[in-house]
């Protein structure tokens, strides 16, 4: 899977590259004047960018998440659920590299094949950060109301942590 | 919206941190924001400068074109708000393929030239549109088939089966993905109706 996953990327540029050959697409010419579009877009999210890990480094480092749980101790235990497993849950929505962290910390302390090290990998590939890539792809073009994206982004992104909870009981 | 998510993220942190006497810590950590940003946006700029740019090789030979005919009949479903054959179409499923592949990074590229796409299209252009919606729901929901990151990290921590978690993360972000379109499809119904 890992080797597969490695050979698309660079079969896809020659692919694309032999194909703009044989169309007679001045290639090079084009990808310089695509990369100067690319410019113009990092350019345009780098505020966004700047904004974002701003605000959530600030929610993350206040421990307010973790502080919070502790209240819902008792009921987790009720189903099963490891307390160390529900920062993960709730920020895997707000940011990838957090998540990513907590996940790291849990294959250290747990294991990779242990029941949370499972749950963990199963919770981080089932959904993405939904804040950071509504925020981001939306400020590339400059929509200021986003209507109900984020309502059900984050309702999908519940429905995936609530799915991943079972399967990963049901699988293993 | 961004605003009240911004300002929530904000307040409570800082009020928060007040609250348990750790506020030298958020002092620290908004004095050294700006270089974590700044080390985010180095390393997703090369991808998006580089990608971006063999993208518009496919674009201009015609290749993109094509690979959006052939999704066609699945997406003009999904987006019945797009024109048929736009060029949106190629980036949305080049974005969900590389999504799909676990490759989060090349996706990014793909998906914010769909947006700009989407934007020319777009009545009003200061408000998200169905299309944008629904694109960004497909997004996030995240439709992974091969998690890179977590097999690799898997790997590294000495996994017996580091792929066993595949099929049950594939069910649960099928899961995620058709709740999500399940829930936009029905708020958009609704709101046609009106």
């Amino acid at each position: 899977m890992n080797i597969a996953s490695k050979i698309v990327i660079p079969l896809f540029v020659v692919f694309v590259i032999f194909y703009g050959f044989k169309k007679k697409v001045n290639i090079y010419e084009s990808f310089l004047e695509g990369a100067k579009e690319g410019l113009i877009i990092s350019f345009n999210i780098f505020p966004s960018i700047i904004a974002m890990v701003f605000a959530i480094n600030i929610f993350l480092d206040s421990r307010f998440v973790y502080e919070i749980l502790g209240f819902l101790k008792p009921l987790l235990n009720l189903i099963n659920i490891p307390i160390e497993i529900m920062p993960m849950a709730i920020l895997r929505p707000i940011s990838g590299t957090a998540s990513l962290a907590i996940m790291n910390d849990i294959f250290i302390n747990h294991g990779p094949d242990s029941y949370i090290g499972r749950l963990a990998s199963v919770l981080q590939g089932c959904t993405d950060t939904t804040i950071y890539v509504l925020a981001l792809y939306f400020s590339s073009v400059r929509i200021k109301k986003i209507r109900y994206s984020l309502g059900v982004g984050l309702f999908a992104d519940l429905i995936g942590i609530t799915v991943a909870f079972l399967i990963t009981m049901l699988f293993f | 919206m961004v605003s009240y998510i911004w300002f929530f993220l904000i307040i409570i942190g800082i009020t928060f941190s007040f609250l348990t006497g750790k506020i030298d810590l958020i002092n620290d950590s908004i004095l050294t924001n700006g270089e974590n940003a700044l080390d985010l946006m180095m390393s997703i700029l090369p991808i998006i400068v580089l990608w971006t740019g063999i993208m518009k090789i496919a674009e201009e030979s015609g290749l993109l074109r094509n690979f959006a005919k052939l999704v066609e009949p699945l997406l003009s479903k999904l987006f019945p708000s797009v024109p048929k054959s736009h060029p949106s179409l190629g980036f949305i499923a080049s974005n969900i393929a590389a999504n799909m592949m676990g490759l989060g990074s090349a996706a990014t590229p793909f998906g914010l030239k769909a947006m700009s796409e989407l934007q020319k299209i777009n009545k009003n252009k200061e408000e998200a549109s169905e299309a944008m919606i629904t694109f960004l729901v497909l997004n996030t929901a995240g439709v992974t088939i091969v998690p890179t990151t977590v097999l690799a990290l898997r790997i590294a921590h000495g996994s017996l089966n580091p792929s066993e978690i595949i099929l049950p993360g594939v069910i649960a972000t099928f899961c995620s993905s058709l709740g999500g379109l399940l829930l936009d499809y029905y708020i958009r119904k609704r709101r046609n109706k009106n």
